[in-house]
């Protein structure tokens, strides 16, 4: 931990670029929705600048679209978006105590599951400077990408939306697998995590449900079931 | 159609989703001591990212088939150690070959 900003803040770049990238090309898409809800390319940009959650904007832009008022959007908001909630409290527990007021506004502004999954897998504490690395290319990649997508729309052969758009996923797998290898109940819980999702997803019961309230309702059931079932006495803070 | 101004909706939007972020991160200035909530914490990335990542990859390409491709290609990978951006650029791979030859 020796390290200074500056090293912190490179690295924090190196993890970026996927993140960058791969954001870029699922805000040229989600261009395509905030322009039928009637945004510019400006104003959707901004919005893409300000909020930084895919299923969120999402959601907000074809609520908008059809039609929906201020209430309605911040609710579904609130919806969309409460798996945030739980992310930046495990992210105040990898910030060392004494970590100013301004670096945990300005790491609030992109807590994202992806700048989320590269913050809590440094070692030891968080410094905010690798997460201001990772933030100093995705947030660029998702903005430009908004505006272009609404700019050019579906100028983008499929084939290649359609490849770039699970690097995302293959981000994820990358966070989750090695303490999957190294854990056994790490690995039942991702491949549980991983059936009941798929349940949720493919039963007919549960469609009526958003995907982001699935997402909530399942980390919260299994996260506490695990908590309860496998207390860690010692939660790792190495190197 | 829209029924409001787009300024407002976009501050709308903001406010709640920052307020979900940066509330947890000001408000918990210690670490928390009691060890059912730390491990509930250490769980949740492990556990959300998992829900998120299957089956939501077969539905993001063109076919499930090469999701489900690039999901096997990136836990091998993984399993192996490869790094992050390896990765999610052999699952970008994945599909992309795939559907030339699928789709």
């Amino acid at each position: 931990m020796g390290d200074s900003n500056a090293k912190w803040f490179a690295r924090g770049l190196r993890a970026g670029v996927p993140i960058g990238l791969g954001y870029f090309a699922v805000a040229f898409t989600l261009g395509i929705a905030a322009r039928n809800a009637g945004f510019t390319a400006f104003q959707a940009a901004l919005t893409s600048f300000l909020i930084n959650a895919s299923a969120g904007e999402f959601v907000g832009f074809s609520l908008i679209a059809a039609g929906a008022g201020y209430l309605e959007v911040a609710i579904m908001e609130l919806v969309a978006n409460a798996r945030y909630l739980l992310m930046s409290f495990s992210l105040s527990q990898k910030l060392r105590p004494e970590t100013g007021i301004l670096h945990r506004l300005l790491i609030g502004w992109y807590v994202t599951d992806e700048v989320f999954g590269v913050s809590i897998s440094a070692p030891g504490y968080l410094n905010p400077f690798y997460t201001y690395g990772a933030i100093a290319l995705a947030c660029p990649g998702w903005a430009c990408g908004t505006f272009l997508g609404v700019m050019l729309g579906n100028i983008f052969p499929a084939s290649v939306v359609s490849a770039l758009s699970v690097g995302l996923y293959g981000m994820f797998i990358a966070i989750f697998v090695p303490p999957a290898k190294e854990s056994k109940i790490v690995r039942a819980l991702v491949l549980i995590s991983m059936a009941a999702s798929f349940a949720f997803a493919r039963i007919p019961l549960f469609d009526g449900i958003s995907s982001g309230v699935k997402t909530i309702v399942l980390t919260v059931a299994i996260s506490a079931a695990a908590a309860v079932l496998f207390p860690i006495r010692e939660v790792k803070r190495d190197a | 159609m829209r029924s409001g101004n787009v300024y407002i909706y976009i501050a709308v939007m903001a406010i709640v989703t920052y307020l979900i972020r940066v509330l947890p991160l000001t408000l918990v200035r210690r670490e928390i001591k009691n060890v059912y909530i730390r491990s509930f914490l250490y769980y949740v990335p492990y556990v959300t990212l998992a829900v998120m990542t299957f089956p939501s990859i077969m539905d993001a390409t063109g076919s499930q088939w090469s999701g489900l491709a690039a999901l096997l290609v990136g836990l091998a990978l993984a399993w192996r150690g490869a790094s992050l951006f390896k990765v999610a650029v052999a699952c970008c791979a994945t599909v992309y070959l795939l559907e030339l030859i699928i789709l």
